[in-house]
């Protein structure tokens, strides 16, 4: 990786909209030479490395109520784009009825990134590795998109097109991530696995969520993250327990489909074998977990 | 682009006209001399830059400065109080916790923002607290131990 060894950041002017049509009419006008910067801790970082180097960025954290996280028992969860990784893993309520996003936020980078980091900027940034995203496609989230001429709501799966890449024009902010209620007797699990107990990237990421119903698995969700260019959904994985009963030869048996169906690379950080191996340790790990965390 | 800022630290309004792509670690360092602050990795990964805002530990080295305006900006010098040390400092001069010095200002105000947040954490917590500081001296354990003795000190005080 070749960058400045001071790493300053690069000129740039700084936009201070006070709501967010105000922040999407400053978007619009500069047509791609601007950035929307919610945490920074992604976006800041590029811009030492002069991996970007926009030449306004519309700051985010003079516009109130954007860091809102909103429930309740019909529409589920509402996050705000300056929702922090930190009010993530410490709210009672998404601990509650979201555990998975929790643990989730609770393994990313340390205190000090977890306190400026944002859910929707880790969504975003949509690296292979993010950490809030099997998770949340686990759980079915969607992004509310908007911009001059209106809003739409997409799938999570739908919204990330490639390593870093998204399908958010220039001109568009992601003003909400909403995930929708959970069935009663539902459970889920995420696990990173990575070299140490913080700061690190997933080497690879499983996350699942189960749903019982009269002795059967009614819903079966597997997401992995790190083995493709983006997270993907594990589907034969899931059809080998969907619409059985919880056992473990089935666990094993979709776990091995898993491994099949992840398409990792080789990359300084492990090889594609063991990452396929990984998945297929790691994803009898999170059904069983999942299965424990369901009430 | 330059603009006039003001900030709060530790508890003094600061006021000057600072380029909008500094950052706050830049802003204390360079521009107040405030050098209790360190860099180090400068990209947020190394927790030497630690400062606290409203009370939260942050990588300064990834905060624009402008972006800073209208918080509560703690630094390291802001630990002591008229003229006594804070109980996490006397607890690392106690338990012979630092050796070079360089990573301790980040470590204390990690530890500062731990015990504002859980001010009895345990020990797991209390490594958790500072996961993101990196020490190439000590190995870390007289940190911990130095926190969770501070902490027990901390709450019979109510400091």
């Amino acid at each position: 990786m070749k960058y400045p060894y001071v790493k300053r950041l690069p000129g740039f002017g700084y936009l201070s909209p006070k709501t967010v049509d105000e922040a999407i009419s400053l978007l619009s006008r500069h047509n791609g030479e601007a950035r929307p910067i919610a945490g920074g801790t992604d976006l800041l970082l590029k811009m030492k490395r002069r991996e970007a180097a926009p030449l306004y960025l519309v700051g985010l954290k003079n516009i109130p109520g954007l860091d809102n996280i909103d429930y309740d028992d019909s529409q589920g969860l509402g996050l705000g784009p300056l929702v922090s990784i930190h009010a993530m893993e410490t709210s009672v309520l998404v601990r509650e009825k979201f555990p998975i996003l929790s643990q989730a936020a609770s393994t990313i980078g340390s205190a000090q990134i977890r306190n400026l980091g944002t859910v929707v900027g880790n969504v975003c940034n949509a690296l292979p590795s993010a950490d809030m995203i099997p998770g949340l496609i686990v759980l079915g989230a969607k992004v509310r998109i908007a911009n001059i001429g209106g809003e739409k709501v997409i799938a999570i799966e739908d919204f990330l097109a490639g390593p870093g890449q998204t399908v958010l024009a220039h001109d568009e902010l992601v003003v909400e991530v909403q995930v929708p209620c959970l069935p009663p007797y539902s459970g889920g699990a995420y696990i990173k696995h990575a070299p140490r107990e913080a700061m690190d990237l997933p080497i690879i990421s499983v996350a699942t969520l189960i749903t019982m119903d009269e002795g059967m698995c009614s819903q079966v969700k597997i997401c992995l993250g790190n083995v493709g260019p983006t997270q993907i959904r594990a589907i034969k994985a899931e059809q080998i327990l969907r619409g059985k009963p919880f056992s473990a030869a089935l666990v094993r048996e979709a776990s091995e489909v898993a491994s099949k169906e992840a398409q990792p690379r080789s990359s300084i950080r492990s090889s594609a074998e063991y990452r396929k191996e990984m998945v297929r340790i790691l994803t009898a790990r999170a059904l069983n977990r999942a299965k424990e965390e369901m009430k | 682009m330059k603009q006039l800022m003001r900030f709060t630290i530790n508890g003094e309004v600061y006021e000057d006209t600072i380029d909008v792509r500094r950052t706050l670690l830049e802003v204390l360092r360079e521009g107040f001399g405030l050098t209790g602050t360190k860099r180090s990795c400068n990209e947020g990964e190394c927790g030497a830059c630690t400062v606290l805002l409203d009370g939260k530990p942050v990588a300064s080295c990834l905060v624009l400065a402008i972006e800073a305006q209208g918080k509560r900006i703690e630094t390291i010098e802001g630990l002591e109080q008229n003229g006594e040390l804070h109980c996490l400092q006397q607890a690392f001069i106690e338990h012979g916790a630092f050796q070079c010095g360089f990573c301790t200002p980040g470590v204390l105000m990690a530890a500062k923002g731990l015990l504002n947040e859980k001010p009895k954490p345990s020990e797991e917590e209390v490594r958790r607290a500072i996961a993101g500081n990196l020490c190439r001296c000590t190995g870390y354990n007289k940190y911990v131990e130095a926190i969770l003795d501070a902490a027990t000190k901390a709450s019979v005080n109510k400091k």
